[in-house]
């Protein structure tokens, strides 16, 4: 890997079903995750998708591309246009930076995850990949 | 970066009447403690790290098999109350706004520490602060986790959370309020495994700014422009056909009666009375206020027009009522005629 990479985009299709497992795999009961109803109730046009499962999304993405052996060393985003049902997000990524670490080479990519009505997360992610894994 | 810091120009004062808070007794609470002493409900465990990589489609085979770990965004849920709380919750009941949702740079409705055993008195404060000055409204912009070491079945998960930091007042896209950065430290088997950094904005919700709706604009054409001058001008004027003579409305090119082209004008009188009507209760549409009555009106020269019959309830409008034309303004630029219901009502209506 070497700065400027540019990763394989992946299309996350924002489903009713990966809001909800996401949010009860997350532990995440709020019921603006859930409950249309009660989401609409608050002002939102549907449920949206929560910061864990974007979360989650993201490391997904890194390790998909990085492979088994990549360690996920830090996860940070932002929040912006929630994920509604029936959006698609799309993840990108670029590599930033790459340090030879002791565990191997360390990589800082830069992610955006964009939906039909803006940017969703905008992130950065730090990831070792042991010598002799993926890239 | 995006995200609801970024804040809006000149859209100060647009929240829905919060009070200003003196900054001192804000920044106080900086590094307090948010919450102490939390405990996982459940140690690191093989179900959840499966139920979680199915949510996310995630087939990293490091999640699985004997040797597996937890994925390390799962920090954060293994310190999730879940839908029971911990015990000794004393719950914060932060409602949730999302006004203006289509503006939306954020999340509602991730606290990172709420429903923990321990949650701090000092943590519920600042919220109670916060949601007494009207800052009523939870939205999640930011978190940042260091991973320090992999979690593996049957860790135990204890954490404690400082408020690392409250933001001055921020006028964002939507709405007025409060930063409020907690840092949490989870650890393993009382060994720190990682960090969490969770950013809240607390806020009012800025008052809807839904534009005025306007009535349609007509669209005016050449063959229909002498009309909207005549309303411009305050006159109702009916096309006539210079070669057999009848009126017609609305207007039109040529005779339907004898296909002429030729064609000048005359000016109602603006007598009529109201041939057939409705009254639309729904749907409503913007820049019209229901329920109101649409009329047919048969003019003295013999046409018909529709337009609003006013000046009566809607509910009193009869077939044969007499009316009289008038222009009435909607708006900056467009005036357009309507009928008023006659005080004598119309023959339909018992006395």
């Amino acid at each position: 890997m070497r700065p400027g990479e540019e990763l394989p985009p992946l299309e996350v299709p924002i489903t009713r079903t990966l809001i909800v497992a996401g949010a009860i795999a997350s532990r995440d009961y709020q019921d603006v995750h859930h409950d249309a109803e009660l989401a609409r109730a608050k002002g939102s046009p549907d449920i949206f998708m929560n910061i864990l499962t974007t979360n989650g999304l993201v490391g997904r993405y890194i390790t998909d591309h990085f492979g088994p052996t990549a360690i996920l060393r830090k996860v940070a985003i932002r929040l912006g246009a929630p994920n509604h049902p029936g959006d698609t997000m799309v993840l990108t990524g670029t590599v930033e930076r790459v340090e030879a670490t002791p565990e191997g080479d360390t990589a800082t990519v830069g992610v955006v995850g964009a939906n039909g009505v803006g940017r969703h997360v905008t992130g950065t992610v730090t990831v070792t990949v042991p010598a002799g894994g993926a890239a | 970066m995006g995200g609801a810091e970024r804040v809006a120009e000149g859209a100060g004062g647009a929240d829905a009447g919060a009070e200003e808070i003196p900054y001192v007794e804000l920044k106080a609470f900086e590094g307090r403690a948010a919450a102490v002493a939390g405990r996982g409900k459940d140690p690191v465990n093989g179900p959840m790290i499966r139920h979680w990589c199915e949510a996310m489609g995630d087939a990293n085979p490091a999640y699985a098999g004997p040797d597996q770990v937890a994925p390390p965004t799962m920090l954060q849920a293994w310190t999730m109350g879940g839908l029971s709380g911990h015990e000794g919750f004393s719950g914060h009941e932060g409602r949730e706004g999302c006004e203006g949702h289509e503006e939306h740079e954020g999340q509602e409705g991730q606290e990172g520490h709420e429903g923990h055993k321990g949650r701090s008195d000092a943590y519920d404060a600042l919220f109670a602060l916060l949601d007494g000055a009207g800052y009523t409204s939870v939205v999640a912009t930011d978190c940042e986790q260091e991973y320090v070491r992999a979690l593996r079945p049957g860790d135990l998960i204890t954490f404690d959370a400082v408020i690392e930091s409250v933001s001055e007042r921020k006028t964002t896209r939507l709405g007025t309020g409060h930063f409020v950065t907690t840092r949490m430290d989870v650890r393993a088997d009382g060994a720190l495994a990682g960090t969490h950094r969770f950013r809240i904005l607390k806020y009012a919700p800025a008052a809807r700014r839904e534009p005025v709706a306007r009535r349609p604009r007509p669209v005016v054409n050449r063959d229909n422009a002498g009309f909207w001058e005549g309303v411009a001008a305050h006159r109702l004027l009916i096309q006539r056909c210079c070669g057999c003579g009848a009126p017609r409305f609305p207007w039109l090119p040529g005779c339907n009666a004898c296909g002429s082209a030729e064609w000048d004008t005359v000016e109602a009188s603006g007598e009529g009375t109201v041939h057939s009507y409705v009254v639309m209760h729904h749907p409503p549409f913007p820049a019209f206020d229901p329920p109101y009555a649409v009329g047919l009106v048969e003019l003295a020269e013999g046409v018909r027009i529709v337009s609003n019959v006013v000046g009566v309830p809607c509910d009193e409008v009869r077939i044969g009522m007499p009316v009289r034309l008038e222009f009435q303004r909607v708006d900056e630029e467009l005036e357009l005629p309507v009928f008023r219901a006659s005080a004598d009502g119309g023959p339909h209506e018992a006395r």
